[in-house]
This record gives C-alpha cells, structure tokens and sequence, in this order.
C-alpha cells in the first residue's frame, strides 16, 4: 500500500514538474495537407516535403521573412569582382546526423552529387557552377560559368540542403528511405501517407534553439479534418488553413492564426505558339487577353472564393513583393474596355474560350467566377476540367488553349519568370517569345545589384503585361493554425515552418 | 471437399492474370505522363528521359508487363515512383490497417444489421418494421463522408471523447488503437448493417413461412425458439456468403472513409497512386486486393458447403 502512495506521489509530483517547466519535453505534432514525396533534397520536388527539410536538413544560407539572404551553415561569402566565383565560409564543428564531420569536403560532395546524379532534379538550379575548389576546410570556392545573381537564393532551397555525404555514398538513390543531414532534427521513422517522426538531434550546432524532443509530421488531406484535429488537441499545427475555415479558426480561444503571402501566384497561361493549337485567336491577338484580364474584378475573386483571405495580384509576384513593378498596380474591372477591345479584334459580337482546370476545388470555383466575369463582355468561356496529371501532360504538349495554373513561387525573382517567358525556357509552355524579354531576364540574371535587376525587371513586366503569355490572378497566403501553447513562430512567405527558437509554454 | 477446393483455386488462376493484364492496360490508357509529375515542377529534360529509360516506360507495354510479371513471380513488386519504397513493405505497412478497419466494420454491420433484419421480419408490416426499414435505408443513403466529417465535428471536437483522425497500431497502445477506429468503422459498418439487413429480413420472411416452422409452432414452442433455433440457422445460409463478400469488398477498400479519417490503409494508397500515376503501387495493390477477394469468394463458397449439408452429398 505505501509504495503505491510512494509511487503515486513520485508521478504526480514528476507530472507537475513537467507542466510546470516552459521547456517541457514535448513530441509537436504538426498536420500537412498532404504526404511528402521522397525524402531526398537532390530528388525531391513537393512542397510537404520542402516543410520536412526545414527541420530535417540544413542549408548553406537561408532567408529571412524578407526575403534577405543570411547564414546558415556557411557564416560568410565573397563574391568576386567579375561575379564568376563565390567563395564562402562555412560553420565550424558541425556534424551530420551520423557523426559525419560537415565541411568544404562535405560541401564540394554535395554539389556534385546535385549535379551529377542521373536521378537529381537540382540540375537546372546549380547550372552555373562549373567546378568547386576546396580551400581550406571550412571554405570553399565556386566557380561560375557567369556571374549568376540567383544562385544563392538556389542555395537557401534544396539545392543548398547538406546531406551527409558518407550515408549518400553508401545509399546512392535510395538515400531518401533513411536521409541523413545536419538539421535540427534526425530521421527516426517514416510510414507512408501515415507519419514522418524526426527526433532532436543533440550535437545540433544550434541546438539550443530546439525546444522540442521529437517533431511528427503527419499528411491530413482533408481541411476540415486538420481544423478539427487541431481543435480537439490531436496535433498542435496545422499548414494551410483553408481560407474558408478561417471564421472557424479565429473564433477558438485555444488557436493562433498567422499567414504570409506566398511568393508564388496563380494564374491563367495562353497557348501563344506551342503547336498546331497555338495558332488560335487567343494565341495570335493579345487584345483577347487583355481584353479578359479587364473583364475580370481581381478583388472580387479574392472575395467571393477566398472571403478576403487573399491577396488580389497582376504580376508574377505579389505585390508586397520588393520586385513588384509600382507603376501598375493590381487594375480595376472595365467592362467597356474589354469590349472595345474584343471590337478592335473583330469580335464586337463575342468570341469563345476554353480554359483547362485542375479538377479539385478551389480552381474549379475560381474559373466559375471568372466565367461569369468574362460573360458580361461577350466571352464565352468553356472549363474543361481535368485531373492534375493529365492537366500537365496536354499543356506541355501544346494541346490547350488557356490553362488554369500556378506556380508554388522561388526566392528569387528569376525563379517566377525566366523559364515561362524566355524562348528556350524549360517550362514555357505558352512558347511565348519576344527578344527583348530575353534579354532583359537573362541580363536580371547577371545584373551586379539589387537595384539593376529590379530596373530590368520592371522593364520586363510593361512588356509582360502587355502581351500576357500569362496572366495573373491572385496570391496565395500560407495560413498555419496552431494551438496557442506554442510561442514563437514566424511567419515566412516561402511557406516553411522554421521551429528555431519556438517554444512551448502551457 | 479438397478437390472442390483445388478446383476453385486453379479456376482462380487466370482470374488473377486477367485482372493484372486488365489493371496494366489500364493504367496505361489512362492520360497524363507520370513523369511530368515526379520530374519536378520544373521538368529538366535530362532528368526526364533518365527517369523514362530508368521506369522502363519507353519499352512497349508488353515488354513492360512481362518484366513486371517476372519481377513479380519472384516476389518483387517494384518500387513506387513517388517515395522509392518498396512496394512490398508500403503494403505490409498498410494490410494489418485496412485488415482492423474491416475487422471492426463487420463487427458494427452484425451486431446491427442482423438483429434488425430479424426484428423487421418477424414484426413485418408494424411499426418497428418501417423505422428498422427507414433507418437502414438512411444507412444506405447518408454519404459515409458526411456521416465521417459530422462524427468528428461532434465527437472528437465538441464532445472531446475519441481522436478525430489518424491510426495507432494496435501493438502500440490497444486501447488507443481501438478508439481511433471506433468512428471509421461505424461510419462503414453502418452502411454495410443496411445490406446486411434487408438480406436478413427477407431471408427470414422466406424461412418464416416454411412448413417446419409451422410445425414447430405447431408443437407447442415457445416463439422465441422458433425463431432463433428454427428459422434463423435456415435462414443464415445467404447471410454468411454475403457478408464473405461484403468482407471483401472492405478490405478492397473503404476509400472514402479513410480519406476523411486519415487512416493509411489500401483505399488511400491506391487512390493517391493512382492521381500520382504510382503505377507499381497500384498495380500491387490492385494484384493483393483481387486475390484476397477471391480468397473471400473461395471461403464463402466452402462456408456454405459446411453449412448446408444437402451440397455435401453432391
């Protein structure tokens, strides 16, 4: 009898102990709308997964809210005079998960692994670095083929995630079955669409700044299902609130909501040139597009679909953004305009369109509201609605005329343009060209400063809006919900969830 | 007996083959290229053509089929596209998931299917028959993702009793394991109760009015006999294979509800799979679930040869 009153007494004392401590040993559990794809930054491509890294695998530099780019595991770079190197400084006395030393070695490793790997998809994001020199053991050199403005808002992603280079070597492509990094956390365990388990990692370089013992991710496709979830205590964080569930949100006293703009934007994109159905009214005369884009009430969209909870946008970024071109803001509906414009084209009497969508939801909803805008100026418009995959297939062969879609945005403005507009761009499915845009994105690449490339930029969106290979619509906001327990959580506009410095206090 | 059940089997046989050449075809019919989804949103076209060339999906379909036969007769089912794990282990991880789920479904559907389909049948034309009708018929016709989504808003959220989502295996915490399943299996017992029930209600309607129920009313017994000794052991034969079959079907997939319960069984792998073009997943599945389906039929039919011993004679 007395040693189960001792041994009451021990638990109840040890349990308010616990609750008593701001540091508490706690596992966070965190709900993403989905499960990550493989969990290999040099094969990996899901933004889920992208929120796994930020706690799982460190990077040489990353961003503040922003958008700056700071130290990570590399404490300082120089860039040369010509732009054609960059030589950093990297963190001392840390090591990876395995016990790994991380170093230039380790650094030279893992570019080479992002570049030369058949199955990497890093390749087009470290393009510009012909070569790596160590010299000295914590710094190394970057050759370029040129200077390259963008490589280090490449290196604050998955391309500059350090993994450990002995369990890369030892794993080869199945590296993502068990990664091994130097983030503040390890890989413990993985069950496919079920859970993701990292625990702390105690010879972190900053682990001082980690207040949790273990961190679960776990995929809960269904809104509602995260909300309530969150609601009843079973996880402690949920991504991307959907807007709709917003009101839900802000009236429980137990949950925090916090957002940022996304750097990525949603859109239409035209057929411009890319095969036989290029060649179609709306590919051949911008009047059409514009003619659409006057019809359409931006504002009204963020209303009616997103109940505010957005940001109406015009450009390919947002326009909180520091790129965003002043000179033309976000414009207002005008029906008379639009049908001036059909007229000139020699459609006074209406014209049709057929739009593909993705066949969830929100894009569903979102072309029916522009449907009935366009209607009012005498478009036409058909939603052909079809799922994901397929969506993609026919838009890179060239077998659509407008298509609803977006783009999850990149640190770097170039990241949101070059490939959509330039001729050869890599995913310019529009086959939009135009010389001049050419050359002033591929001399934003290049350009020494951040007031140059803003001025070529700037340059670039006159003739962009006016021709609209794409045109934009609105901006996504990353909308986290947490339970109020957790102190310290900043919003970033890339999305990810950076628990340095959170806490959990009840 | 046995060679009743050696000819079942190897009539199984092409069954299986047809359904993995019918699924392979399929999925291959289907739009879209997988690997403008895997190469990543920016879609390098080196990494691409590695990737065709490393799938295999530049060989012609036979050729594809034919090594993934091979592969498979030797028990590797390839890897999944989406998370390089084996197919294999993703669905040691799911089978004891959706094996649970069906469990605990088929429980909830018995417990309340059959005695209501008794209850209807013997109070046929009163009251009690229309509500057991009417509620059976609302089992039926409530979408389980409504029904799911409503549990969870009033169960887990206002009332706080069970967790709202998610899986815990049973080796890890029992209890908690039964818990979280509590709601998911409700939501598809309940829509398998109404089937199970209005089998049972006409079955035993037919049963009741059967001469040897007569004369056992007729002896003098006492109703409830009659019916639970008499009619019901008659009347449970269609029941048994149905509910084989209905097993079946459950462990084919309960897609919905583990979509809305977030539950990490065969339905949500293969759903996602097949938006993601995983085609070796969904291949594997598709090749478990049918055999595990005719392993139902197959025990369906032997269950009835034990219980009606006029076939054994044949």
């Amino acid at each position: 009898m007395s040693h189960l009153k001792t041994a009451m007494i021990t638990a109840l004392l040890s349990a308010t102990a616990l609750t008593a401590s701001p540091l508490m040993a706690k596992d966070l559990r965190i709900a993403l709308q989905s499960d990550a794809d493989v969990l290999d930054p040099d094969q990996s491509r899901t933004f889920v997964g992208r929120i796994v890294y930020a706690s799982l695998c460190d990077k040489l530099v990353d961003i503040t809210p922003d958008l700056e780019i700071i130290p990570q595991l590399a404490t300082s770079w120089t860039t040369s005079d010509d732009g054609t190197s960059i030589t950093m400084d990297l963190r001392e006395g840390v090591v990876f998960h395995d016990g790994t030393p991380f170093n230039a070695e380790a650094v030279a490793a893992n570019i080479e692994r992002s570049q030369t790997m058949d199955e990497s998809r890093r390749k087009s994001e470290l393009k510009s670095i012909t070569s790596t020199e160590v010299t000295g053991e914590y710094q190394i050199k970057l050759n370029l083929a040129g200077a390259d403005a963008t490589l280090l808002a490449q290196l604050a992603d998955r391309a500059g995630m350090m993994v450990s280079p002995t369990a890369a070597a030892a794993a080869g492509a199945d590296f993502g079955l068990n990664p091994v990094c130097s983030g503040p956390f390890s890989f413990t365990e993985r069950v496919a669409q079920d859970k993701i388990v990292l625990t702390k990692f105690g010879d972190y370089w900053n682990a001082d700044a980690i207040n949790f013992d273990s961190v679960t991710f776990l995929p809960i496709p269904d809104t509602t299902v995260r909300l309530a979830n969150l609601q009843s205590g079973d996880i402690d964080m949920l991504e991307r609130l959907a807007a709709t569930d917003l009101g839900q949100a802000e009236a429980d006293a137990n949950i925090v909501v916090d957002s940022a703009v996304s750097l990525g934007y949603q859109g239409i994109t035209f057929n411009i040139a890319n095969g036989e159905k290029g060649d179609n009214p709306w590919g051949n005369d911008k009047r059409l597009r514009q003619a659409l884009s006057y019809a359409i009430d931006r504002e009204a969209i963020n209303q009616v679909v997103f109940e505010g909870a957005f940001a109406a946008g015009n450009q390919s970024f947002p326009p909180t953004s520091p790129w965003y071109n002043a000179d033309f803001p976000v414009p207002a509906r005008d029906v008379e305009k639009a049908k001036a414009l059909l007229a000139e084209a020699g459609y006074a009497d209406g014209i049709d369109l057929e739009v593909q969508v993705p066949n969830t939801t929100v894009p569903l909803q979102l072309m029916q509201v522009v449907q009935s805008m366009a209607s009012d100026v005498g478009i036409n418009m058909t939603i052909t609605s079809k799922e994901f995959a397929t969506l993609l297939a026919d838009q890179s062969a060239g077998d659509y005329t407008a298509s609803q879609i977006g783009w999850s945005g990149r640190v770097d403005p170039d990241g949101n343009n070059h490939q959509f507009v330039t001729t050869d761009g890599g995913i310019n499915d529009s086959k939009f060209s135009d010389p001049k845009v050419d050359e002033l994105m591929n001399a934003a690449r290049t350009a020494p400063t951040v007031a140059e490339r803003k001025a070529l930029y700037d340059e670039a969106m006159v003739i962009m809006l006016d021709e609209l290979p794409r045109l934009f619509l609105y901006h996504q906001k990353w909308i986290w919900a947490y339970n109020d327990s957790m102190k310290g959580f900043t919003p970033y506009p890339d999305g990810m969830i950076r628990l340095e410095g959170v806490t959990w206090e009840e | 007996m046995l060679s009743f059940l050696f000819r079942r089997i190897l009539i199984a046989l092409p069954t299986i083959l047809l359904i993995s050449i019918f699924v392979f075809a399929l999925q291959k019919i289907l739009p879209g290229d997988p690997l403008l989804v895997l190469a990543g949103e920016e879609r390098d076209p080196e990494t691409l053509a590695f990737l065709r060339e490393k799938y295999r999906l530049n060989d012609p379909i036979w050729m594809q089929y034919l090594a993934w036969v091979g592969n498979a007769l030797q028990g590797d089912l390839g890897i999944s596209l989406r998370t390089n794990q084996p197919v294999t282990e993703l669905m040691a991880q799911k089978l004891p998931v959706t094996i649970q789920l069906a469990v605990m479904s088929m429980i909830f559907a018995l417990v309340i299917g059959i005695p209501a389909g008794i209850l209807s049948a013997v109070k046929k034309g009163t009251a009690t028959d229309y509500v057991a009708n009417i509620v059976a018929l609302s089992g039926l016709s409530i979408p389980n993702f409504w029904l799911g989504i409503m549990l969870i808003l009033l169960v887990s959220v206002k009332w706080q009793l069970l967790p709202a989502s998610g899986y815990v295996p049973l080796s890890e915490d029992f209890w908690l394991s039964i818990k979280t399943m509590l709601m998911p299996s409700f939501v598809l017992g309940t829509a398998l109760a109404a089937t199970l029930m209005r089998h049972t209600r006409s079955s035993m309607l037919t049963v009741l009015s059967a001469d040897y129920v007569r004369t056992a009313r007729a002896k003098g017994l006492v109703e409830r006999v009659v019916i639970l000794k008499h009619a019901l052991r008659n009347a449970l034969t269609p029941i048994v294979t149905l509910t084989a079959l209905l097993f079946g079907e459950l462990v084919a997939g309960a897609v919905l509800t583990e979509q809305i319960f977030t539950i990490p069984g065969f339905g949500k792998l293969v759903v996602d799979a097949v938006f993601n073009r995983d085609y070796a997943v969904v291949q594997g599945i598709v090749l478990v679930t049918a055999v595990g389906f005719i392993f139902m039929n197959l025990f369906a039919d032997a269950m009835y040869y034990v219980l009606n011993p006029r076939l054994r004679g044949q």
